[in-house]
């Protein structure tokens, strides 16, 4: 069993090789992820000055993935997320504005304030949740592409989960079905090596997820996750050969939270010097260096994307703060549609 | 009119809507080689191929997510649980999922799914394949419950269910499905309302699907005691039809509520409370109900009888509120 104090997980050495991107598209993955970290950065302050409530899950450290991975898809695609998902929200194209009234839960907000954090929603974003029962969108993003299978769309369901989700049988059951009928699903595992505060060499048999995946015939890759760039790379070659009907693809994303899992948490399951080395590798600086070494990147150019993205939280907080609570009224809306059959 | 049994009324409906929208699709566990547990789906493999016909693992937490994506995705999906008792290995999807994605999405995603089962008690497969949830469904916001108890139902209700744009789940009595009748040419059922199936005017026998031909069969013995028992089904569990439960009750000034579920927080003790809470100042005498008594229901046949609610405990339970 994994000892109570020292590293129990070490990071992977730092990316090496170029970026094989031009200095625009660079700067756009590094744009994003700063704009999800100062995001969630202004989210657990506002949680501190109780605008925010509830459960509040953060990103920060995962960027990386959720950044790499959706600049490889395309509109149409469809998105299932967990309640982790400001990120996948945000580069989805969710406003900014509309993600922060949402967790004020403001009627403003991309589900009016029904949802909060951990259900983020947008029919136009094709962002089909923010699910907070771990592995729930697992079964829905199979559907979802059953319906493109079937309706011959040409669409990808990208489903994105953590590890954790890997041990419920809602995992199981669906990678079985997008192989058994060769459906267009990508499952992108974004493996932070904790479920919540459980190890994950302390509740699987068999670590390496990628061989749970392979046993159903689905093609099962591992890819850095505190690299933009491979996880980039993964996703535009996954979505290629899925897109091409060659049935659905696993992706195990390694990488790491370095805030709590929630609000909540204190910690006792890991130790300090082990999220302190995980964040030597932190997605952003690193790809920073490298852009920076490569002449696509200056300091005055990092400043002025990370002005930008703290402007754009500001004014994202503005917006949260000018909008308005849902009339008590209209309480019972929604919970069916309008205009069904009598 | 057409003559035919339950089950056949349930595939005519079954093929006619996959006929009349190529959205629609079939799936579940033995619908297409099989021809369907209860063969209800016998033939349609045939002639919708198994594209639409789709045979599924055992994995009903998957297969019923599966249609709610399939939903979301733009297809009309028909889920078939082979029985109730195995929903509860999908019931996450169910109410997590299916029940709440409308509220939840800020009213940005229906999920236009109807969900098929078999449910109830009475042909002694023991305890664990006996259940009756169709109550504990009732509870839920954001999903439909329709109980079918007539060949009328079976045969009609499956297409205002795949018109409606939120999740419908079905569920058919398997004492029913040989059970033969009459069938109008042109359906015109809602899933909205109760249906008083037979008029009297001393007390209300108010039930459901399963328990339906059972409080029928009581009505007619009382009738031969001289006792006018009107029949109510209440056909649609969840949004409870209040108007109709209600001016049967104001008219007949008593009644008795019929529900093969436990007593003990049992959709029979949803309607009691309505009617207390609605219609108190009407009643001649306190409520009663007939329910299944709080045990697995047991595999021996005398056992099982005695478990569910038959029509000698209804006729028993109406004289005892008359004074009969």
């Amino acid at each position: 069993m994994r000892q109570s104090k020292g590293i129990a997980h070490h990071a992977p050495p730092p990316p090496t090789g170029p970026v094989p991107y031009d200095q625009e598209f660079s700067q756009v993955l590094l744009r994003d992820m700063l704009r999800i970290r100062r995001l969630e950065e202004k989210s657990a302050e506002l949680y501190g000055a109780a605008k925010i409530r509830g459960f509040l899950h953060l990103y920060i450290g995962e960027e990386a993935v959720a950044t790499g991975a959706l600049h490889a898809l395309t509109p149409e695609d469809n998105i299932v997320a967990t309640y982790r998902e400001h990120g996948h929200a945000l580069l989805r194209g969710v406003p900014m504005g509309r993600i922060m009234a949402e967790m004020y839960g403001k009627k403003e907000g991309c589900a009016r304030g029904r949802g909060g954090s951990m259900h983020l929603f947008d029919a136009d974003a094709r962002l089909f949740g923010g699910n907070a029962i771990v592995a729930g969108g697992l079964p829905v993003a199979v559907g979802l592409a059953l319906a493109d299978s079937m309706r011959g769309t040409g669409r990808v369901t990208a489903c994105f989960f953590g590890d954790g989700a890997v041990a419920e049988g809602a995992f199981h059951e669906s990678v079985n079905l997008a192989a058994l009928w060769q459906l267009p699903v990508l499952f992108c595992c974004e493996n932070n090596l904790y479920a919540m505060g459980t190890a994950l060499e302390c509740y699987e048999s068999q670590p390496d997820l990628t061989a749970k995946a392979a046993s159903y015939g689905v093609k099962a890759l591992a890819v850095d996750g505190m690299d933009v760039v491979a996880v980039h790379e993964a996703v535009k070659a996954a979505r290629t050969r899925i897109a091409a009907g060659q049935g659905p693809i696993f992706l195990e994303f390694k990488t790491y939270r370095f805030r709590a899992h929630s609000m909540f948490d204190a910690e006792l399951y890991r130790h300090r010097d082990e999220v302190e080395e995980w964040k030597t590798r932190g997605p952003i600086h690193t790809f920073s260096a490298r852009l920076k070494a490569e002449g696509k990147l200056d300091e005055a150019q990092f400043l002025a994307l990370d002005r930008e993205a703290e402007q754009e939280v500001e004014q994202a907080v503005e917006f949260a703060e000018a909008g308005e609570w849902e009339p008590v009224g209209d309480l019972l809306k929604d919970v069916y549609t309008p205009g069904g059959p009598a | 009119m057409s003559h035919m049994s339950y089950r056949e009324a349930l595939r005519r409906s079954l093929q006619e809507a996959l006929r009349q929208d190529p959205r629609v699709f079939l799936m579940g566990e033995d619908v297409g080689r099989y021809g369907g547990t209860y063969a209800v789906s016998k033939g349609l493999l045939e002639e919708f191929g198994p594209e639409r016909i789709r045979d599924t693992p055992l994995s009903e937490l998957g297969f019923v997510g599966a249609g709610i994506g399939a939903a979301l995705g733009g297809m009309r999906p028909i889920v078939e649980v082979m029985t109730v008792n195995f929903s509860l290995l999908a019931l996450d999807q169910i109410v997590n999922t299916a029940a709440l994605y409308r509220h939840m999405s800020g009213g940005q995603f229906s999920v236009p799914l109807v969900i098929r089962m078999a449910t109830g008690a009475g042909r002694q497969v023991a305890a664990q394949h006996s259940h009756s949830f169709e109550g504990w469904y009732a509870h839920i916001p954001g999903i439909k419950i329709l109980a079918p108890g007539t060949i009328e139902d079976a045969r009609c209700m499956l297409a205002p269910a795949l018109r409606d744009p939120d999740p419908v789940l079905l569920f058919e009595h398997t004492v029913l499905y040989n059970m033969e009748g009459e069938v109008p040419d042109e359906c015109r059922v809602d899933i909205s309302s109760a249906r008083v199936r037979r008029e009297g005017s001393d007390v209300t026998i108010i039930t459901y699907g399963g328990s339906l031909p059972k409080a029928l069969e009581a009505a007619e013995t009382l009738a031969a005691e001289g006792i006018r028992a009107e029949v109510l089904d209440l056909r649609v569990l969840r949004p409870l039809d209040d108007a109709t439960i209600m001016a049967s009750v104001r008219k007949c000034r008593r009644a008795v509520v019929v529900d093969e579920g436990w007593r003990s927080g049992s959709l029979a003790a949803e309607v009691m409370a309505r009617i207390v809470e609605q219609a108190f100042y009407d009643l001649d005498a306190p409520l009663a109900r007939v329910c299944s008594e709080e045990v697995p229901i047991p595999y021996a046949r005398h056992l099982e009888e005695a478990a569910l609610p038959q029509p000698e405990k209804i006729v028993a339970a109406v004289r005892t509120m008359l004074g009969a």
